[in-house]
């Protein structure tokens, strides 16, 4: 299926004019199909977050295309509306820390983007729910974030991530926090849910522990990405 | 959808109590200041109220009696009877000092009252205690507030007085409770100062060759009781026939008589607006200075709550919360809080306003007011919070 995933082409972002701007993504080429997860790494300042940020809607590029599925999201600029619903809709993120809000329970935490996209809240809860229990963290559902483990907060973000079924899941470091042990089973629950829903994963990442796992990988140099094959096998 | 603001402070409840409890405290008594300016208020009309005149004679370009000393010849008020429309026509003078009773003072407002009787002009309406004045002399009735009971004595410049009655409410629009005497007893207090001055005065009449010459015996004891009395009161009440207009006896007693006449509105007018007016200021200076400690105390601590929930607000962005979403939430909490103030305050100003030694009016309209206000204010304290938020960049959730 060609028409589904995620797709950049010669994308390009500056930061700032003139004699101060910092060329931080030069030629970035990229595609991710549905269901499958790629690791994006790079030494530092060779331009990962301004990437993730660019395909996270939160920044705009400066150049290039980049393709949602069918639809073309970017072309030398936005093609869409609404970037906000854009982000709440078709993007899924899933953060180094899991950032979630303190002050809702596990479950509202994870049914949130879905009342603000529009869901009753019984609908959302019951989706969230239904992710709760995919990720193994169901019984948990009534509790508050900071009653839950590290490695529980994080299977709840990706929960968060996952409740709009966003054709693409951004993922910023998911594992620097956790052992090895509990890196790996985030990746595994990372692919786990790209087949289950469909779904393109991006990993940011660092982390040495779960680089092999990775069945492609895109290497960033000086923001330029060059694709290499993973020593991975994902988790067929 | 489910509620971002209370959500937020059922899990932060601590904080939005406590502060809610602070701001209750000055909510508290900002209604007990705007109490205390009804009860100055509502003092004057029951002190005009329980006179039962419908004019008040006074000197001519003057405010008197409350507002200012005025004083009139006591024999005035049989022409002033005589004229038309006039069904009643009495002296009364006011003067506030301190009564003595048991090695202590008390602040009164000391009532000279016209022989009569109940209904008439000046004497105080009704009473909780004891008996009318029927003698003519060294008799009393006093407020229940200045503490005396009756049968007791109290001594009011050189004189003793027995207190015969109580009344109620019956106070100046200082707040001062009121003491009834007999207008000739008044009119004595009012011109002798106290028994040293009196005592002074005799001995310089008692040595001025003038008045103490051999020869004319009785001429020194003359002297003295004429220095001693005092032909002076400070108004004359007036009740107006009710066949008759009020405004028109007014004016009548104006073109005939060299006097000033009020009426019970000119008067109301002139205790609210002269003698009340600058306590209104004072007051009126505290609200403002009470409400921008408030706003200032919510502006803070909304500023604060927000500024700790920076991540949260970046993720909330990031994940599509619109920014009048999170806007909203701040302005509930805030109004949340101003909320929480407010029942405090009214609570804190209804326990509280009986321990004033003032007589404290709390309105329901005042208090409807003052909650508007609380939320008025608290809509705008929390706008530099919703700056702040609105500022918060969805990539700070990304981090770098
Ligand atoms: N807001 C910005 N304004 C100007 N320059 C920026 C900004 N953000 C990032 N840069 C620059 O862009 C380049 C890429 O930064 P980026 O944060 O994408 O790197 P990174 O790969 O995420 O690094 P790290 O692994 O250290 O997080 C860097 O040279 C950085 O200094
Ligand atoms: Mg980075």
């Amino acid at each position: 299926m060609i028409d589904k995933g995620i797709r950049i082409a010669g994308l390009k972002k500056r930061y700032g004019f003139g004699d101060t701007a910092v060329d931080a993504l030069k030629n970035i080429n990229m595609y991710v199909k549905p269901g499958e997860v790629v690791g994006l790494i790079g030494p530092s300042g060779s331009g990962k977050s301004t990437l993730l940020k660019c395909l996270g809607a939160v920044i705009e590029p400066t150049f290039g295309k980049m393709m949602l599925g069918e639809e073309i999201i970017y072309d030398n600029g936005w093609l869409v509306g609404d970037i906000r619903a854009l982000r709440r809709d078709k993007i899924g993120f899933v953060f180094q820390a899991p950032y979630l809000i303190p002050f809702l329970d596990v479950v509202d935490n994870v049914a949130l983007p879905s009342m603000l996209a529009g869901a009753s809240n019984y609908n959302a809860r019951s989706r969230a729910q239904d992710l709760l229990k995919a990720l193994e963290v169901e019984h948990r559902a009534k509790a508050m974030p900071s009653h839950l483990s590290g490695g529980e907060q994080q299977r709840v973000a990706i929960a968060r991530g996952l409740v709009n079924y966003p054709p693409v899941i951004l993922a910023d470091e998911p594992t620097a926090p956790l052992d090895s042990e509990r890196a790996l089973i985030v990746i595994k629950i990372l692919n786990e849910m790209a087949k289950k829903f469909d779904t393109a994963v991006i990993v940011v990442t660092h982390d040495e522990k779960i680089i092999p796992t990775f069945k492609r990988l895109y290497h960033i140099r000086d923001g330029v990405t060059y694709e290499e094959e993973g020593q991975g096998r994902g988790f067929e | 959808m489910i509620s971002l603001a209370g959500r937020d402070i059922l899990h932060a409840w601590g904080k939005f109590v406590f502060t809610g409890m602070g701001l209750g405290l000055l909510i508290g008594v900002t209604l007990i200041m705007a109490g205390v300016y009804r009860g100055m208020v509502d003092d004057a009309k029951v002190l005009l109220d329980n006179s039962g005149a419908d004019l008040w004679v006074v000197q001519q370009n003057t405010l008197g009696p409350y507002a200012e000393s005025s004083s009139i010849y006591d024999d005035l008020w049989r022409s002033i009877k005589a004229m038309p429309g006039v069904k009643n026509a009495v002296n009364a003078t006011y003067l506030t000092m301190q009564v003595h009773f048991d090695n202590h003072d008390v602040r009164t407002m000391v009532t000279g009252i016209s022989y009569g009787g109940p209904g008439t002009a000046g004497w105080p309406p009704y009473l909780v205690a004891g008996r009318h004045i029927t003698r003519s002399h060294y008799e009393a009735v006093a407020d229940i507030a200045t503490g005396f009971k009756v049968g007791d004595l109290i001594q009011v410049r050189r004189n003793h007085y027995n207190v015969v009655g109580l009344t109620r409410r019956m106070v100046s629009s200082n707040g001062d409770p009121m003491v009834f005497i007999p207008l000739k007893d008044a009119q004595e207090a009012q011109f002798l100062k106290d028994n040293d001055a009196i005592w002074q005065q005799r001995r310089r009449t008692f040595n001025n060759p003038e008045f103490n010459r051999a020869g004319f015996p009785g001429l020194i004891d003359a002297v003295i009781d004429d220095q001693s009395s005092n032909q002076f009161v400070n108004t004359v009440l007036v009740q107006v026939d009710h066949k008759y207009n009020i405004e028109e006896t007014a004016e009548n007693i104006r073109k005939w008589k060299r006097l000033t006449v009020y009426t019970r509105h000119q008067m109301e007018d002139i205790i609210v607006g002269k003698l009340i007016a600058s306590s209104a200021r004072q007051i009126s200076l505290f609200l403002v200075i009470l409400a921008l400690v408030s706003a200032a105390i919510v502006a803070f601590i909304i500023y604060t709550l927000t500024i700790g929930k920076t991540r949260e607000i970046a993720v909330l962005k990031l994940i599509g919360t619109k920014n009048s979403t999170i806007a909203a939430m701040i302005i509930k909490q805030a109004i949340a809080l101003g909320l929480i103030g407010f029942v405090v305050g009214k609570i804190t100003a209804t326990f509280g306003a009986p321990l004033f030694p003032k007589h404290v009016l709390l309105e329901p309209a005042d208090a409807l007011r003052g909650l508007a206000a609380v939320i008025v204010i608290c809509i705008l304290s929390s706008i530099i919070a919703i700056r702040a938020a609105i500022k918060v960049d969805p990539a700070e959730a990304i981090g770098g």
